[in-house]
């Protein structure tokens, strides 16, 4: 049976650690909002841009000499797997699920006799995925040294992994990153990144549309931009799924903590009763020995 | 009056209706009234130039890099960076 003064103790360190993660809680819902607002405001773009994709490719489809970007290195042997992990922890399961939907994928390509490489976007998944493959790590990319991770970040991810493709280093990369439903459920999803798969055409209004310059050299200037906003938005999704999962981990947390507080007052009330019963047991018996 | 739309990765920077818009693009400056063919250009860096209304003063917008679109809904400018 612990003392009262230990008992006295880890209450008020638990009240501690509720107030630590109240505070998180609630500095995560005010960050959720200004990330969904991000994410809401980054749409036009890509869905614009999508279009414009949509309309270029069913031109420039089926010929040979597309852009490299689109048509690939006419090999699938090996693979890239660009990770997009949080920074910070206390989100929960999030980082956790990334790093199991990566490794599952890295599991079915290598089955499938492919080798795999990893680009790890963010702290959090270097330690996990590095313990099941020490070697095919092929480049971090640190996004804590901003506070929020922009078009800056995603297009000099963008550069590098584009850069690593024309090197020759890689086939076909994958884009592993969480996509933001509700606060409760953010799951990994895995993407082709390179090439760029082929959009669906969108319907044609017949208009004869005018190209400056060509299209094939529109299309080659719009590709790199084209990956660049799926890793904007795969940081943005990032951000906002981050701030999700850590509201709810959060939440639970100072649940159980105020839990955990109730039981110990209540065994620490017991306890002190008890004590003050063997007082007056003492004091009692004394004076009828008189 | 012709429909303009600026939108850059981060946001929806303008949309509106206007006059007359001239873009800077890859192979030259070129204006878009309303009614214009369907047409599409790379933007080098410079600035856009909004007429609200004919005659009246431009305003500019600097941007870098980027597409612009002419369709049947207007005109779209896709920038990378939108200065101010």
């Amino acid at each position: 049976m612990a003392s009262l003064k230990e008992l006295k103790g880890r209450i008020n360190s638990v009240k501690s650690t509720q107030k630590i993660t109240k505070a998180k809680q609630m500095v995560a819902a005010a960050k959720l909002r200004k990330a969904q607002a991000a994410a809401e405001a980054a749409r036009p773009y890509a869905s614009r841009l999508a279009e414009v994709m949509g309309s270029l490719a069913s031109k420039v489809a089926g010929q040979d000499n597309g852009p490299l970007l689109m048509r690939g290195t006419g090999s699938d042997q090996r693979h890239l797997l660009v990770v997009v992990n949080t920074d910070k922890g206390l989100c929960g399961g999030l980082n956790s699920n990334i790093v199991k939907e990566a490794k599952i994928q890295a599991r079915k390509l290598e089955a499938a006799g492919k080798t795999v490489t990893f680009y790890l976007v963010g702290k959090k998944g270097r330690a996990p995925i590095k313990r099941d493959y020490p070697n095919a790590i092929a480049e971090n990319f640190d996004t804590s040294l901003v506070r929020t991770p922009g078009y800056d970040e995603a297009s000099a991810i963008a550069r590098e992994v584009i850069a690593m493709f024309e090197a020759g280093k890689f086939d076909v990369a994958h884009l592993i990153a969480p996509v933001f439903k509700t606060v409760l459920s953010q799951d990994p999803v895995t993407t082709q990144l390179i090439p760029v798969p082929a959009p669906v055409a969108t319907t044609e209004s017949g208009a004869v549309v005018e190209y400056e310059p060509s299209e094939e050299e529109i299309l080659e200037e719009l590709l790199p931009r084209y990956v660049t906003t799926k890793v904007f938005g795969a940081l943005l999704e990032r951000e906002a799924s981050e701030q999700g999962a850590s509201m709810n981990a959060m939440d639970n947390a100072t649940r159980n903590a105020g839990d955990l507080i109730q039981k110990l007052t209540i065994q620490y009330n017991r306890s002190r009763q008890a004590a003050i019963t063997t007082e007056l047991i003492e004091i009692i018996a004394g004076a009828e020995a008189l | 009056m012709l429909h303009f739309e600026l939108v850059t990765p981060a946001r929806l920077v303008r949309s509106e209706d206007v006059h007359m818009v001239v873009v800077p693009g890859t192979d030259g400056e070129f204006g878009v009234l309303e009614g214009h063919a369907p047409f599409m250009s790379t933007v080098k860096d410079g600035s856009i130039k909004v007429y609200k209304s004919a005659g009246a003063a431009p305003e500019e917008i600097k941007v870098q890099g980027g597409f612009a679109e002419v369709g049947a809904n207007g005109l779209t400018v896709l920038a990378e960076h939108v200065e101010g």
